[in-house]
């Protein structure tokens, strides 16, 4: 089976970094924002794969095992937080929670 | 009983702590018999180790209670010492103390800070005790300072009054340009001779330093500059009248059993040092005939009854100074013994007069006054008397060492002498002018308050009848004062082991005669002066015109000053310090730390607007920061 370039895959990862990275910074509902970065974990995960997959390791693939759990977790405690603010202040805008501006 | 000697200082202490602890709460009853028992009871244990000391033929006594502090070889104790003139100055103090405490408690009766003022003078009477106690020059030296504290304690007593205040603080300041002289004395003679322990100190320093060597020239003049602050001498005698705006028995206290005196005792504790430094010692006999003559004619134009006393006690202190000078060590400590006699006398009769006549000071609104207060009377006609030296009265008899001691001096012999006689003249016109003016002729407590300058607080002018005050606890304390004015120059002062030399004096007999004579011829200046008696019209026509004339009005105002030293001091210390300060108004140095505070906090002005609350911003911040690690990684 013709194996794909790591390249590839590395850049694939990058970009689903970056556009990751504008969701987090340009979404203002903080369930996008959640959401967002999923897909930079992911990309983190893809890069970790290919290069495991580039070196014949198998340590790439534990850790994305591992990063799965953690985005598990990271969601599990992330919606929790995000439906007490949404009891609290009736919004899921981010930029309403501005109350530690300097 | 020798061994109790530390309960001497302790029974006044305990009954400044019980007094202040209670603040004011306990009854004015008790806080009185806490406040007289506790001096009471010192005098009665002093009285009693008098009686034991001197039935002993120890010549001293020391009484270690425990270290003070230890730090290398410098261990000061709280240890006492008692010989001699120890024991003359316990029983003044605790005595002359005990009956001005007693006659306070008629004087304060009716004031708000009864106890208050009871706690600050058994703390001024436990100092004074340390202070004579003593047994090395720390310890005196705390005495000596909480001996100032208690001073501006008392003399800002009414601190309702701003005035008074001031003339605490003054008090304060200038004594403690003395009190540093003194310090650096101490660290002079611990650097020297590597102990402060006062006997030490006196068994050293002839086997260390020749006569007149450049040291002991210096560690004397240093402690001479803390005996004048204290002592109120020249040049820094110019707290002393002002601190009459403390209520009269504290004048008393100040003037007769402590405080002023401890400078007389400081060098007469030390008085090897000023036999090894012949200047320092003829110096001290100066400042003493200056400090008598300025005071003596200041009293002379004194209006403000306390004011001339005051002047009478600096010009008294410079006759005690005088025979410092001079060597005649028991005849400054016989002086000072009569003095605080008559000197606490004339006070206490001074307050009763004050009180009496609804605080009026002045005493040409006073007059006549003979037949209306005739306790006070005659307590001011026996308290002059010994205070101008009339023969038989106590003062007679130590004016008169002081004198003849005086007269001896080598060098300057006559010149001491006359002024001391010239002194004494002074002394009779003022004493006896204080007397003719407020006991005789007519009445003025009811004229108007035409010239009347009232700078003295506390002064509730309802002119009520005169209606002289004595109660048993006033009268008391005035005739037992009285009766030691007249007898105390037949006390005998123990303290020829203490100098080690028997002092007697020889004159010839127109000497002697020269000097009762004067007094006595200033007593009759005086009656003619301002009796009102016509015998003496051409005098008073004289005085009169003297003092309308250009140059006489100019003298009087001068001396009425205190010949100016106010308004000297003020010129070349106050004004120039306030200058000073003005122009450093700003801090320099403090500007300097300003900038640094005003530097911070712009950058914190800075850095505040990073934190905008907006989540996003703050992941910028980091993700540009990792770029920018990691670039720095990559390419640098």
């Amino acid at each position: 089976m013709p194996s794909i370039p790591y390249e590839h895959g590395l850049i694939l990862a990058a970009i689903l970094f970056v556009c990751g990275l504008i969701g987090v910074l340009t979404r203002r509902n903080i369930v996008f924002i959640l959401m967002s970065l999923e897909i930079m974990l992911n990309a983190c995960g893809l890069a970790f794969v290919v290069g495991s997959a580039r070196w014949g390791h198998a340590d790439g693939q534990i850790m994305f095992l591992m990063i799965l759990t953690l985005a598990a977790a990271e969601v599990a405690v992330g919606l929790g937080l995000i439906i007490q603010m949404y009891r609290r202040f009736h919004t899921v805008d981010i930029s309403v929670l501005s109350e530690m501006k300097g | 009983m020798l061994e109790w000697i530390g309960l001497l200082p302790a029974f006044p202490l305990a009954g400044f702590l019980a007094l202040v602890l209670t603040r004011g709460k306990l009854p004015r009853r008790i806080a009185g018999v806490i406040g007289v028992g506790s001096v009471g009871l010192s005098f009665a244990l002093a009285a009693a180790i008098t009686v034991e000391f001197l039935g002993s033929d120890a010549l001293s006594h020391t009484q270690v209670l425990w270290t003070w502090m230890s730090v290398g070889n410098f261990t000061p104790g709280f240890s006492f010492y008692l010989d001699g003139l120890t024991v003359v100055m316990l029983l003044i103090i605790s005595g002359v103390g005990f009956l001005i405490h007693l006659y306070s408690t008629g004087f304060m009766a009716d004031d708000p800070g009864f106890a208050r003022f009871f706690s600050y003078m058994n703390l001024f009477v436990a100092s004074m005790l340390v202070l004579v106690l003593a047994d090395n020059l720390v310890l005196l030296y705390l005495g000596w300072e909480g001996v100032g504290l208690c001073s501006y304690l008392l003399i800002g007593f009414w601190y309702d009054n701003p005035a008074n205040g001031y003339a605490a603080r003054k008090a304060f300041v200038v004594t403690r340009v003395g009190d540093t002289s003194m310090a650096i004395g101490l660290f002079l003679l611990f650097q020297q001779l590597g102990t402060l322990n006062i006997q030490e100190i006196l068994t050293l320093a002839p086997q260390q330093w020749s006569e007149g060597s450049g040291m002991v020239v210096a560690a004397s003049a240093l402690l001479l500059g803390g005996a004048v602050g204290k002592s109120a001498q020249l040049p820094l005698q110019t707290w002393l009248p002002d601190a009459m705006a403390g209520p009269t028995p504290i004048s008393a206290l100040i003037h007769a059993a402590t405080m002023v005196t401890a400078g007389v005792y400081l060098i007469a504790r030390t008085h090897v040092l000023f036999e090894l430094a012949p200047s320092v010692q003829i110096l001290v006999a100066f400042v003493g005939l200056a400090t008598l003559l300025m005071a003596g004619f200041t009293a002379l134009t004194q209006r403000d009854i306390k004011r001339i006393l005051a002047y009478s006690t600096v010009s008294q202190i410079g006759y005690m100074f005088l025979a410092l000078g001079v060597g005649a060590w028991s005849a400054a400590i016989f002086h000072l013994m009569t003095h605080a006699f008559f000197k606490a006398l004339l006070f206490l009769a001074a307050g009763t007069v004050i009180l009496s006549l609804h605080h009026e000071h002045d005493i040409f609104r006073m007059g006549g006054m003979r037949k209306k207060l005739p306790v006070a009377f005659w307590s001011f006609v026996i308290g002059s008397a010994a205070l101008t030296a009339l023969p038989f009265t106590s003062g007679f008899y130590s004016k008169d060492a002081i004198l003849l001691a005086a007269l001896e001096q080598p060098q300057y012999g006559t010149l001491l002498w006359l002024g001391g006689v010239l002194g004494a003249f002074l002394t009779a016109i003022y004493s006896f002018r204080l007397v003719f003016v407020a006991f005789f002729g007519d009445d003025h407590t009811q004229d108007a308050h035409a010239h009347h300058s009232d700078d003295h607080g506390h002064d509730d002018h309802h002119h009520g009848p005169v209606k002289e005050i004595t109660g048993f606890v006033m009268a008391a304390p005035l005739v037992i004062l009285g009766i030691l004015s007249l007898v105390g120059g037949f006390i005998t002062v123990p303290v020829d082991s203490v100098f080690g030399v028997h002092e007697e004096h020889h004159a010839s007999t127109l000497v002697h005669g020269f000097m009762i004579a004067v007094p006595i011829f200033g007593v009759l200046i005086s009656y003619l002066l301002y009796s009102g008696a016509p015998q003496g019209r051409v005098l008073q026509q004289w005085l009169k015109s003297m003092r309308e004339s250009a140059f006489g009005g100019g003298l009087t105002r001068f001396w009425f000053s205190g010949w100016g030293m106010d308004a000297l001091y003020n010129l070349l210390f106050v004004k120039p310090f306030v200058a000073l300060a003005q122009l450093n108004r700003k801090d320099l140095i403090d500007q300097f730390y300003g900038l640094l505070v005003e530097l911070a906090r712009i950058s914190n002005r800075a850095i505040v607007l990073t934190q905008t609350g907006y989540l996003r911003w703050y992941a910028i911040s980091l993700i540009g920061g990792l770029v920018l690690v990691i670039g720095i990684g990559v390419w640098a």
